[in-house]
């Protein structure tokens, strides 16, 4: 097996508050390689946080810190801000949840990408220009010319994310953070947007990372599943066998949505228990 | 219980007018959960809201308990019979009431007495009890907020309640907790439901019977067995329900 892209050991993040430290992430572990690894956990599960402090996105006053944060065998736990910003955007991106705030609505989709791509490649404007249509060519935009000098409020939000998509793979970064990436978008988009991202990762070789709270999702497009809560992660699954899922957290998750193939009277509510703060998930 | 015919929702003025619901027609009967499901854009809410006397532009003929409404204004004997409830409850409950300042603000604006006993009555009809009666909405969760929301919508004691996308702005384990609390309340009020949802599942789960709509027009009309057995007669809805099944890569 190669060696994984990123390897985390003993992440945790936290928050100094009026009632004392709050700890959002607490001993996170994991590997990852050329995979699609989804992230799972309701609202303050630390999911994203996790995402940010790979992305050195933490601000003081919150703190980071990890037994090992390594991006291809070389430490960016707690770089200098300069240094960071090589990192971030050429070789680990990350796509947001929602394009209409993460696009910069007064300038051309175009310029956007452009900037992005010089900043971390340099070059020739023309040759950014070139770099910047393919990519747009990449995500399926058919008029990529006129989509250039279209403004982020005069596409649809299915093709905001798309664009944003573009933008972030065009550094060819080895390892994309998708946090909520299909989450504002209508299912029949969301599909697309999907595929568009797994062929991407699939045929450059990243490593993905998923984060979302849809289960099913994760299960369906990701190869493994990590299951967060509380900051910790309670479960790790190959997201074929999520239906496998042993901890009672991951269980009540699943069983608590409604679904369509198995009506039931009453849904099943998720009674949250002291114990998965703290026990130690087997196999670790 | 409600009956809309031949409705049109406009905004905007010629020539920049756009139409947001086109000839929409269903009616739901008393003690009936309807669903009204569509992509964003597609009208599904916009009615609820011409429903509700949110929005005065619309033509056609919209009936409340066999009597009908006109524009945007509505009596308070309509607002007796109607309630709604919106989806994002960090942003319906005012951030500076207590839970009992909008609660007995309500329960005067519906000139109902013995306002302290209904106050608890309510807090426990939807789950939360007593000691939730003087905390802000910064102090609650997003469930227990959605639980105040509806408390409030039950203050008027309605027979409709309007839900639009009650349970998308939460996490699913809270939004198992909100639609068992619905039902609850629906099998014990007898009340009448007409809600909005992306969500088929959750349409499919509280609904007997659903409109399908795509933008601003009605496609069908099914019952909640057809939607579970993916079995539209639109293409549209097929697709949609196939859609909302998940990933399948390609």
């Amino acid at each position: 097996m190669s060696p994984p892209l990123l390897s985390i050991r003993d992440l945790r993040v936290s928050f100094p508050t009026r009632q004392g430290i709050f700890e959002a992430v607490r001993g996170v572990s994991f590997d990852l390689g050329r995979e699609r690894l989804g992230v799972v956990g309701e609202s303050g599960s630390g999911k994203s946080m996790t995402g940010r402090a790979i992305l050195g996105l933490v601000r003081p006053p919150g703190r980071v810190t990890a037994e090992r944060m390594q991006l291809d065998g070389q430490s960016i736990l707690n770089l200098p801000e300069r240094r960071m910003r090589k990192i971030r955007g050429s070789r680990i991106s990350m796509v947001m949840q929602d394009p209409k705030f993460s696009l910069n609505p007064v300038m051309t989709v175009g310029a956007q990408i452009i900037e992005a791509y010089r900043l971390h490649a340099g070059g020739a404007k023309a040759e950014a220009r070139r770099k910047a249509l393919e990519m747009l060519q990449a995500v399926q935009i058919r008029d990529p010319e006129r989509v250039m000098g279209a403004y982020p409020h005069q596409v649809s939000g299915g093709m905001g994310q798309r664009i944003m998509i573009a933008m972030m793979l065009a550094p060819d970064p080895q390892i994309l953070i998708a946090d909520e990436p299909t989450s504002a978008l209508d299912v029949s988009v969301r599909t697309e947007v999907l595929n568009i991202m797994d062929r991407l990762v699939r045929d450059r070789g990243m490593g993905l990372i998923f984060i979302s709270h849809d289960l099913n999702l994760v299960a369906q497009f990701c190869d493994r599943v990590l299951i967060m809560y509380a900051g910790r992660i309670v479960e790790t699954l190959p997201a074929q066998d999520l239906h496998r899922a042993r901890h009672p957290y991951t269980q009540g998750l699943l069983n608590s949505l409604p679904r369509l193939d198995a009506p039931v009277a009453r849904l099943p509510v998720l009674h949250r228990q002291d114990s998965w703060r703290d026990d130690l998930p087997e196999g670790l | 219980m409600l009956n809309v015919e031949n409705l049109d929702v406009w905004f905007g003025h010629d020539p920049d007018r756009v139409a947001a619901v086109t000839s929409a027609a269903f009616s739901v009967a008393p003690g009936e959960s309807f669903g009204l499901v569509g992509e964003s854009g597609s009208g599904k809410s916009t009615i609820l809201r011409a429903i509700a006397g949110l929005i005065d532009s619309w033509s056609g003929r919209i009936e409340v308990a066999g009597k009908p409404v006109a524009g945007s204004r509505r009596d308070r004997a309509f607002y007796k019979t109607v309630q709604m409830v919106f989806q994002d409850p960090y942003a319906s409950l005012h951030p500076r009431h207590s839970v009992d300042a909008v609660l007995s603000e309500t329960l005067r604006l519906q000139g109902m007495g013995d306002i302290d006993r209904r106050i608890t009555r309510l807090l426990d009809d939807v789950g939360l009890g007593r000691g939730f009666r003087f905390r802000y909405p910064h102090q609650l969760s997003g469930g227990q907020r959605q639980r105040v929301a509806i408390a409030r919508a039950l203050a008027a004691e309605p027979r409709l309640l309007l839900l639009d996308e009650p349970t998308s702005a939460l996490d699913v384990s809270v939004q198992a907790e909100i639609l068992n609390l619905l039902a609850d309340l629906r099998a014990e009020h007898g009340l009448t439901y007409v809600m909005v949802s992306h969500d088929l599942a959750v349409i499919g789960h509280m609904c007997e019977r659903l409109a399908v709509m795509q933008q601003g027009r009605i496609l069908e009309i099914m019952s909640a067995d057809a939607l579970r057995r993916g079995a539209g007669d639109d293409p549209y809805t097929r697709r949609l329900i196939a859609a909302s099944a998940g990933y399948s890569r390609a």
